[in-house]
């Protein structure tokens, strides 16, 4: 108590020291607005060495391709996972398996995180993330946080943003095409032709519900329109995924001017049991491989709901009876109804149809139009039955009452804020805790850097009536989107243990340790223990196939090792317990070292080797 | 005088050894017995090693037929001790180089089953065996643990990476050796061990009362 009040009045004191200096240094208006009290936000924030953050944020790490673990209260930066782009720090993308993962690409755009869920709340098993450029989704365990399967591309999706969401039991993650192409892939017609020859999609990524493989589950043939976010039902709507879109004018070209033409554009609502439906019922085509529904064809899958101009998000209340889209071009949120968008349908209310996909009557559907203010795009929520909506343009968050539609608190962030990441906040239960808005620009809050800025994340309060500022923390490009989940939800192993390393090749004794040489194959069995490597010489030829396998016997927490092979672009790191392979072509004549690149012990520098390579010239100098 | 003084001594003690052991102290014999089988499911010995990286100790345990490191699932704690002890050039720390995990759970067992003899038999004589025969057990074995700790800490490598003086590691007690703080002492099944000569002592003493009133004259 004591200690905790030394700490309190220090904080106080530096506080107070801080404010009067920045108050002098910036002087500018705007930012001592955004400053919340100090003091109190300092005691919220800090967490003490050795203590722990209360949630993880898992954020998108946008094109660096990357998912990155925070700590809340904290912000602390703890760990990046990688997942669409090498990352040498922990050898991925340089040992055999990553690499395979990676499938050629040495980029992706990892967009919006989606924990898996069971009954509609976190269940703490995976982590799935999309990527918007190549078009595929990858699933990290949080056994490990270790990504584990990156599936795609996949066939027909073309500029998959609008994913991944979660349907209630993880049953599907919803995906989608942002950029309307010519199907299948690989055809070609004109642009002009766009608004008939260019088909969108919106489909199920199927998840085993025991591995997490995913597969492909479903998909539909929509008209050329840019399917820009999602969000999975719960409760009441657990069988729908939406999906919005701008573009419905189907226009190409400089689409600031030509897309932003219509008042109102569209959410879709796909039924997905009445997809399973489809599918097992046979009524559908195959196109680019896959089973594809066309709506023409097929009554009953997709419906569209009309939505204030060119919507960016759509998000389902925690009760799954609001369905929610912002539109982003205008100052209003749209809150639809699923029991009125059930009514309707039963009706038949439709104000017409786009390719024979039939348009509900908007009157009918929709319960409310929140003015919520300017720029409005993603909503959380808390567990008090309030919304949060970021405003873009304002640069601010809305925090609204469901039921009343009632704005009730604003609060400024700096700047341009994005996507919004409530605690548990998109689940059925939200903790109300804490909520995260992630800024696209953070225009020097910091020190500088230099032109290449980093964006912002601002830790606001959200327990009490009015949202107070906590934090302002720094990312890397770019954070589309985060999870936070209760930290006691995830228990990740620290080890693998030696019992379920199933590598065939792994060994657990020096004595194992060889060189084995077959034709022009060479494979060696090699450990990596405290302080060496076993064997540390290996002798080639020029031109062999070199194949290792390298097991790191050690079986305590953070003994890591590396293997670095100097000019022949190789960085592998083994975890505690774990195997992998390095494949390469021995085709540089000469003798290169190698070493422990992952810092491991007193004699780390020690722990080295040499590839000995024999035959051909000595490499010309360049 | 001194050699019937000797006569009355020795007729004394024969008949002590001669004398029956009561029901009581057969009781007591009996859960002697009972005591030493904790020794085959408890650790006799715990050493901890303390140290920044490792707050919450590395565990050894030492049973009568094994030895366990802490195991959980993010870390081997003998195969982390193996791991640092390599760099001052102590062996590993193995199974199978300890004899007395064969040889400690069999002369147990022959103890107990000398204990329910007395039970069967009841004669001062036979516990007097008993508690000579495992005060003997108990010392050598004590004797055999220290000395197998002096050999782990003198006969270390001479290639060792980092040379240290040839130490004894801690037996009994608190030792430090470079970053560790070393705790070494008995656990619960040496307690219920040393519990047994204790009854066995209670017994004799139990039956006193009836080798006295043989022998007031």
């Amino acid at each position: 108590m004591k200690h905790k009040l030394s700490i309190l009045i220090a904080l106080t004191a530096l506080a107070v020291f801080v404010m009067s200096c920045g108050g002098e240094k910036r002087g500018t208006a705007g930012r001592s607005d955004v400053r919340s009290d100090v003091q109190e936000a300092a005691v919220k924030t800090y967490v003490a060495p050795g203590d722990m953050d209360e949630y993880y944020i898992f954020k998108s790490g946008g094109h660096s391709g990357q998912v990155y673990v925070y700590g809340a209260p904290s912000m602390r930066h703890i760990a990046t996972i990688p997942v669409f782009t090498p990352y040498p720090a922990t050898g991925y993308g340089f040992d055999k398996q990553s690499k395979e993962l990676l499938g050629g690409f040495t980029w992706g755009d990892a967009h919006h995180p989606s924990l898996s869920e069971t009954n509609g709340d976190y269940d703490g098993r995976w982590l799935f993330i999309s990527d918007n450029a190549n078009n595929r989704m990858a699933r990290i365990d949080m056994r490990d946080f270790k990504t584990k399967q990156i599936f795609g591309p996949i066939p027909n999706v073309s500029g998959n943003h609008c994913s991944s969401f979660s349907t209630e039991n993880t049953e599907y993650i919803l995906a989608g095409s942002r950029f309307s192409v010519p199907l299948p892939k690989g055809t070609y017609e004109k642009i002009e032709d766009y608004a008939t020859k260019y088909k969108g999609i919106v489909a199920g990524i199927s998840v085993d519900p025991k591995t997490g493989t995913m597969s492909l589950g479903w998909e539909v043939l929509m008209p050329p329109f840019d399917y820009d976010l999602g969000d999975a039902g719960k409760g009441p709507s657990k069988d729908w995924g939406f999906w919005t879109c701008y573009n419905s004018e189907r226009a190409t070209g400089k689409l600031e001017v030509t897309s932003t033409q219509k008042d109102r554009d569209y959410v879709a609502a796909v039924n997905w049991p009445a997809a399973e439906k489809a599918i097992k019922d046979g009524k559908f085509k195959m196109i680019g491989g896959v089973k594809v529904i066309d709506p023409k064809d097929v009554e009953g899958v997709v419906y569209l709901l009309p939505a204030a101009k060119s919507p960016h998000g759509v998000d389902v209340s925690p009760d799954g009876k609001y369905i929610i889209a912002s539109g982003k071009l205008q100052s209003i949120t749209t809150v639809f109804n699923i029991e009125k968008i059930q009514t309707a349908i039963q009706k038949k209310d439709f104000t017409g149809n786009e390719d024979g996909i039939p348009v509900l009557n908007y009157d009918a559907v929709k319960d409310a139009e929140v003015n919520v203010g300017l720029g409005p795009l993603h909503t959380q929520f808390d567990d008090k039955g309030y919304a949060y909506t970021s405003l873009f343009v304002e640069s601010a968050i809305a925090k609204w009452k469901l039921g009343t539609w009632e704005v009730v608190d604003k609060i400024p962030v700096s700047y341009n804020i994005g996507h919004l990441c409530a605690s548990e906040g998109d689940t059925k239960h939200p903790t109300g805790k804490y909520l995260v808005a992630l800024n696209k620009l953070s225009h020097g809050r910091h020190l500088s850097v230099g032109p290449s800025q980093p964006e912002s994340s601002q830790l606001i309060d959200i327990t009490g009536e009015k949202m107070s500022l906590l934090y302002d923390a720094f990312t890397e490009p770019e954070p589309h989107y985060a999870q936070m989940i209760k930290a006691d939800k995830l228990n990740p192993i620290e080890v693998y243990s030696k019992e379920e390393n199933k590598h065939a090749k792994a060994i657990w004794d020096v004595k194992d340790a060889k060189v084995v040489r077959n034709g022009k194959n060479v494979e060696v069995s090699m450990i990596a223990v405290r302080s060496s490597f076993e064997p540390s010489t290996i002798e080639v030829n020029k031109g062999d196939k070199v194949t290792i396998y390298m097991t790191n016997i050690e079986q305590t927490t953070d003994e890591l090792h590396g293997l670095g092979l100097s000019e022949y672009n190789i960085n592998v790191v083994v975890d505690p317990g774990e195997t992998k392979t390095i494949e390469f072509t021995a085709d540089k004549a000469g003798v290169f070292p190698f070493y422990c690149t992952n810092f491991c012990s007193a004699l780390h520098q020690e722990m080295q080797g040499y590839l000995l390579v024999k035959g051909g010239a000595p490499m010309a100098a360049k | 005088m001194k050699g019937r003084i000797m006569q009355k001594y020795i007729v004394k003690a024969t008949s002590f050894f001669e004398t029956p052991v009561d029901v009581r102290s057969r009781l007591l014999i009996l859960i002697a017995a009972v005591a030493l089988v904790p020794a085959f499911f408890f650790p006799l010995w715990n050493m901890t090693l303390y140290s920044n990286q490792f707050p919450d100790g590395l565990v050894i345990n030492i049973y009568s037929h094994k030895l366990e490191g802490g195991k959980t699932q993010n870390r081997d704690d003998l195969k982390e001790i193996n791991a640092l002890n390599h760099y001052i050039g102590m062996r590993a720390l193995k199974e199978d180089d300890f004899t007395e995990f064969k040889w400690i759970p069999f002369v147990i067992g022959g103890v107990m089953l000398l204990a329910l003899r007395v039970v069967v038999l009841g004669k001062m004589s036979k516990l007097v065996d008993l508690v000579v025969l495992f005060t003997y057990f108990g010392l050598f074995s004590l004797w055999s643990f220290y000395h197998k700790l002096y050999l782990y800490g003198h006969e270390l490598d001479p290639t060792a990476a980092v040379k240290v003086a040839p130490f004894t590691p801690a037996m009994f007690g608190h030792k430090t050796l470079a970053n560790f703080e070393v705790y070494s002492y008995p656990d619960v099944g040496s307690y219920f061990m040393a519990a047994v000569p204790l009854l066995l002592l209670g017994a004799m003493w139990v039956s006193r009362k009836a080798w006295n009133k043989e022998h007031r004259v």
